[in-house]
């Protein structure tokens, strides 16, 4: 076991799945020299050289529209999105292209793209470098949505991504980069836990807790504090948000009878939105009370200084176990 | 640098500032820079070109008269095109790679597709009409441009083996607006991407005058980007061959990308669904007619005592032999069961739409029981 932070994890992922497969090309604006703004990408270009190790013209859209190509003519491109908040630009790319050229062509042509994206907030930056845009991608046919939560998840995940014929958006917490944690570099892919699973990362009894990312470390935070409260809570990281791994969710929901849905995404039309919806068709019976969500509010991402307002921290995580245990008053719509 | 700009002012003089190698007359015009590139092109060749865009034409025909007798949900004709598609496609190789438009039925043509291949898109059976490995085409690409960046990403991937091939891209005058297009300038460029791109301006992209998409020469953008260009008479097969031919060498000898702009007109409409009556100026379908492509070619080869009434004839046979059996696999294809719209949409196992195809099938086996 190695210990490394998740975005030492992330780099050590893209060099051996370079180096398992010479059809993987990195693609993304300063990837190169610079390694990334984040570093992700230090050393590769030392490594593959340009030829594999792209730096590309500032334009979203025309990396993950060449991706497309490279695609077409057997690569497995990995695109890095600089941030967040840019990735809109390469919309029309990842839904009208991406996600359906494998449809479209019924599997002649297959897109085997991970869409790397630093992602999410907590980190005090400026406007645009800290949205969730997860629900947009989760709610589009043909794509996966991988979200990754520590630096042994990130390191096998991202290879079973680039690894997959389907396309792959890979949400990489950023406030999480510089998270240590022990990982094991040479245990055989095949042995992780496969890409599309949710994992159980604290069991519990009362109450289960489902959310991903960042968060999956708040929502262990707020387990070990209502433990001192002799509240039980299973910790449920999603690691997919496309396809969701229902299995898992329904045997905690079924055990726990009571479920809380944390993102930092806004809440509308939101993947908390969706589990909710589906656990309760699939646990109808089973549930004690009404699911509840803890998420970004309904506002554009704000300012650096207000983004505490913003996000789901540990006290509204735990309010909302009280709030579904029939512990506190605020229910319904005019608490 | 001159401030000067050189505004599109009319259609007339558009076509003036074209390359060309035959008059609309027929007659052939002497070109130093292009007459190289088609010098190995004797009567033979031309005759082929001919019936190529005989045949093209009588499709596009079948084609709508398939989509007015309800049998197509949608044709995009390409009457008037047929030199630039033809022209430009016959340059190609076979190994070379093209990112289609909807509208090049010419250069799936010349790629060698099968009468079925036209229709079966546009009858709403399958997203793509012909396997792309088969043709080495794409599917055709109905997002405005977004095949031009696919184009420069084979590109690089060509560039990156050091392969002897080309990636083609074909798009309209509506697309250059398109960001995408002008990205997919910027990654050609700058990574000396052996890509050719091929802008068709047709003068419409629906009810839009080229002049709502670019007050400057469409190919005078090119250089701007560090691409070499060439804007040629679009209705000229000959000229077209020769631009195709010299792009795809500049690209196949490691200098490049290249860009061509085939001035030409859609003599038909926008698609089936639109009517170009609303928009276009009265008088100008008829001054493009008297460009015809084909009765272009068609004089050329009458003047030179090269053109039989025999070789008419047969050509129009084979045109006809085409378009009945385009319209006999069409009125053959059998739609997929209900069950085939789940099918190809992930590459490996997904629950959460395996789940949904499970329920699907139980609620149509509902019916069965019904029935039963």
């Amino acid at each position: 076991m190695t210990e490394l932070t998740l975005g030492k994890a992330l780099g050590a992922g893209l060099r051996r799945a370079m180096r398992d497969d010479d059809r993987v090309v990195l693609l993304g604006e300063d990837i190169g020299k610079l390694g990334g703004v984040f570093r992700i990408t230090d050393g590769l270009l030392d490594e593959f050289g340009a030829g594999r190790v792209i730096d590309t013209p500032l334009a979203e859209s025309g990396i993950v529209g060449t991706a497309v190509g490279l695609a077409f003519r057997g690569y497995r491109p990995v695109v890095e999105i600089q941030f967040d908040g840019f990735v809109y630009p390469a919309f029309d790319q990842i839904v009208a292209q991406v996600a359906k050229l494998h449809y479209r062509t019924q599997g002649r042509v297959k897109m085997p793209i991970t869409i790397r994206i630093p992602w999410a907030g907590g980190i005090g930056a400026a406007e645009h470098h800290s949205e969730s845009p997860e629900a947009y991608f989760v709610h589009t046919a043909g794509l996966r949505v991988v979200a990754v939560a520590n630096p042994e998840d990130a390191y096998r995940s991202l290879r079973q991504a680039i690894a997959s014929d389907d396309p792959v958006i890979f949400f990489e917490p950023k406030r999480l980069y510089h998270h240590r944690g022990e990982v094991d570099l040479d245990a055989p892919l095949a042995d992780a836990v496969p890409m599309g699973l949710a994992q159980v990362v604290r069991g519990g009894t009362d109450v289960t807790l489902v959310t991903y990312g960042a968060m999956v470390s708040t929502a262990l935070q707020a387990a070990s504090a209502a433990e001192d409260e002799g509240v039980s809570i299973e910790v449920v990281d999603l690691r997919s948000l496309s396809p969701v791994d229902y299995d898992t969710l329904a045997a905690s929901v079924r055990k726990t009878g009571r479920v809380v849905v944390a993102h930092e995404a806004s809440r509308e039309a939101g993947v908390a939105a969706e589990v909710i919806a589906s656990i309760t068709e699939f646990c109808f019976e089973y549930l004690e009370s009404a699911p509840l969500r803890v998420t970004g509010h309904d506002v554009p991402y704000p300012p650096a200084k207000l983004e505490k307002y913003h996000l789901p921290d540990l006290d509204r995580l735990l309010d909302a176990v009280d709030r579904v245990l029939d512990r506190g008053a605020r229910t319904g719509v005019d608490a | 640098m001159s401030p000067q700009i050189t505004p599109i002012a009319d259609t007339e003089q558009d076509l003036e500032l074209a390359e060309r190698l035959l008059a609309p007359d027929g007659t052939r015009v002497r070109h130093p820079q292009l007459d190289p590139f088609v010098a190995d092109v004797d009567h033979d060749v031309l005759r082929g070109l001919l019936r190529d865009m005989v045949v093209l034409r009588r499709i596009d025909a079948e084609g709508v008269a398939l989509q007015r007798q309800g049998q197509l949900g949608l044709w995009a004709p390409c009457q008037g095109q047929e030199a630039t598609q033809i022209g430009t496609a016959r340059a190609l190789e076979d190994r070379d790679y093209v990112f289609p438009s909807y509208r090049e039925t010419g250069v799936i043509y010349a790629r060698g597709a099968q009468p079925g291949d036209y229709v079966r898109m546009w009858r709403g059976e399958e997203g793509s009409a012909y396997d792309p490995a088969e043709l080495r085409v794409a599917p055709l690409q109905i997002i405005i441009g977004a095949q031009t960046l696919h184009a420069v990403g084979y590109a690089l991937g060509i560039r990156h083996e050091g392969a002897d091939e080309v990636a083609v891209t074909y798009f309209g005058d509506g697309a250059t607006s398109q960001g995408d297009v002008n990205e997919a300038m910027i990654f050609a460029a700058s990574y000396r991407a052996p890509v050719v791109f091929v802008c068709q301006n047709n003068h419409w992209a629906i009810s839009e005058p080229v002049a709502v998409q670019s007050q400057y020469p469409i190919a005078g953008r090119a250089p701007g980007f560090g691409i070499p260009s060439l804007r040629v008479d679009g209705n000229d097969v000959l000229a077209c061959l020769a631009a195709m031919r010299w792009a795809l060498d500049h690209a196949r000898s490691g200098r490049g990308p290249a860009y061509i702009e085939a001035v030409t007109y859609r003599m038909g409409p926008h698609t089936t669904a639109d009517d170009p009556t609303r928009y276009r100026p009265e008088g100008e379908l008829d001054a493009w007619r008297r460009r015809d492509p084909i009765s272009r070619l068609e004089a050329h080869l009458r003047a030179a005592g090269e053109l039989s009434e025999e070789y008419v004839a047969q050509t129009q046979e084979t045109a006809d032999a085409v378009a009945k059996e385009m319209r006999a696999q069409c009125l053959g294809m059998v739609t997929r069961p209900p069950l085939a719209v789940f099918d190809g949409v992930y590459a490996e196992p997904h629950t959460g739409l395996d789940r949904q195809r499970e329920e699907y099938a139980e609620y149509l086996a509902g019916f069965e029981e019904a029935t039963a």
